[in-house]
């Protein structure tokens, strides 16, 4: 798929579309299927607006496809050119910096984050555990959201550590899993269903392909190290450390 | 025109979403590596097909399928559907809920197959491991980890059973999995519960456990309509292990079946 190519022919690049396209439309066909089957044979009911519901569909579609099409010539691209050249850089110091970074800075915007954050504050309120009022509610939601941020941040930092150093994932996942039942005995009640869905919440469709491009580039250049035992495994990470943040957080506050 | 305004307002928020991203790559081609990207043009274009093709994807989703998606779990879970008619906290029966927990599995596995992180995570992963991981080998076994897990975590807002016994006991399977589980899986399990839950899944599964909870007499929203993307993030776990433990325990029994993930 060369685009420097001189004799410009325009029919490889429809079989491309064509076949993008299609691989969409079979992602999207089990849930067409699945609402199908629910509304009419289960609660007997018509497709309410098909014209919205299909022009709806269409976008999925077309969404998709250019959204993989982009994921194969932008983010991974991207994120392995950024795992090269900071490992030739061979400074740990910005390896760091660059990981934390990238952690902290999709996360904290996240409006799924946000609106948990908020509803998670208004909720701990209303339980009388923290003051009720407005500047409150804001005050705890923000401390949330950052716990939430600085622990992804803390965890893509982690996870590259752990490539570079070879150490193997399951003493530090199944370490965390551990610290997460402790503190879940500790912790308020109201804070522990947050906490879990927090660590859902964090890993964004654009983050994810851009970490993962990074995690498998580092394992591919760095010497001794498999791409597929030690690439993965950044995104984990990322969905257990918020989970312990923000106990640790519910705990500082409501104590 | 409605709907070019809705559409512009996903495309923004889309943008708003990559700007610390590409802020961050940006200061540090200028300030620390200071050497240029490679294809940066064909990278550029593929940066903004991610932005259109996403905010297409999410308004679509908007426009189609989360309306229907979230009257549906509302209708399931109704009491006049279920029971046909109301119905009081004592009288509510875990049985009586078939349907819900046949949609929650539907349309867990559903989504998930739609998943776009999902695609982009077996993408890479069948990239590496040269084809031995198939893109739909491990979506199809992920997707079949979030309708358990969904599926599970509706029954547990129906009975209003603690959410922290069915994840440690959930974390208990994955550490003991963990342990004989096949080396070059483990990594890449881990990383699908935590992708899993994203773009397509999340939103018609708060929907659902927050419309459930308020449906079942006696559950309180706040309380107990949480934790179903707990329960989406854990389950896959379980799922690409074992899946893999099958396949190396196929092997080892001197079958003629080839392990897919070969340890």
């Amino acid at each position: 798929m060369s685009l420097e190519n001189p004799s410009f022919n325009i029919a490889p690049y429809l079989a491309i579309i064509f076949k993008k396209l299609r691989d969409a439309v079979t992602d999207l066909l089990p849930i067409v299927v699945v609402i199908a089957f629910f509304q009419l044979i289960v609660l007997r009911q018509p497709l309410p607006q098909l014209g919205e519901v299909l022009f709806g569909a269409l976008l999925v579609v077309m969404g998709l496809s250019l959204f993989v099409q982009g994921l194969e010539m932008g983010l991974f691209p991207i994120g392995e050119a950024m795992a090269q050249a900071l490992a030739r850089k061979g400074s740990l110091f910005w390896l760091l910096t660059f990981s934390f970074a990238l952690g902290f800075a999709t996360t904290v915007a996240e409006p799924a984050l946000i609106a948990v954050a908020r509803e998670a504050a208004e909720i701990a309120s209303q339980g009388g555990l923290i003051a009720s009022g407005e500047k409150a509610i804001r005050s705890y939601a923000l401390g949330l959201r950052m716990s939430v941020a600085i622990s992804v941040g803390l965890a893509i930092l982690i996870g590259v550590l752990r490539i570079i150093r070879g150490w193997p994932i399951h003493y530090l996942i199944i370490g965390g899993y551990v610290l997460v039942m402790l503190m879940t005995i500790i912790a308020p009640e109201e804070i522990v269903g947050i906490a879990y869905d927090a660590g859902g919440v964090t890993t964004s469709t654009v983050t994810v392909p851009l970490v993962a491009a990074l995690g498998v580039g580092l394992a591919s250049i760095i010497k001794g190290r498999n791409p597929l035992v030690d690439g993965f495994g950044l995104i984990a990470f990322a969905s257990l450390l918020p989970m312990i943040f923000v106990m640790g957080y519910g705990l500082l506050i409501f104590s | 025109m409605e709907f070019i305004g809705d559409f512009g307002m996903i495309l923004l928020a889309t943008i708003r979403d990559v700007l610390p991203i590409i802020a961050l790559i940006a200061i540090f081609q200028l300030l620390v590596l200071r050497q240029p990207i490679p294809h940066l043009r064909r990278v550029l274009v593929g940066v903004v097909y991610v932005i259109l093709g996403l905010a297409l994807f999410l308004a679509g989703l908007d426009k189609a399928l989360f309306p229907l998606g979230k009257i549906m779990a509302q209708q399931l879970s109704d009491p006049n559907f279920i029971y046909g008619h109301q119905v009081t906290e004592g009288e509510v029966q875990w049985w009586a809920y078939g349907w819900v927990y046949l949609f929650a599995a539907f349309i867990g596995f559903a989504t998930t197959i739609a998943e776009p992180s999902l695609i982009a995570v077996a993408f890479k992963a069948s990239e590496v491991s040269a084809g031995t991981i198939s893109q739909w080998g491990l979506r199809i076994t992920v997707a079949m980890g979030v309708a358990l897990g969904i599926s599970l975590g509706t029954f547990r807002i129906v009975t209003g059973t603690p959410l922290y016994l069915y994840i440690l006991g959930g974390y208990l399977v994955v550490v003991v999995q963990t342990l004989y589980a096949p080396k070059s899986i483990i990594a890449l399990a881990y990383d699908s519960g935590g992708v899993t839950t994203s773009t397509v899944t999340v939103p018609l599964v708060a929907a659902l456990g927050l419309g459930l909870a308020e449906a079942v007499p006696g559950r309180n929203p706040a309380l107990d309509g949480f934790g179903l993307i707990a329960f989406a993030s854990l389950f896959p776990i379980i799922t690409v292990m074992g899946y893999a433990q099958y396949n190396q325990w196929l092997a080892g029994r001197g079958k003629i079946v080839p392990s897919k993930e070969d340890s």
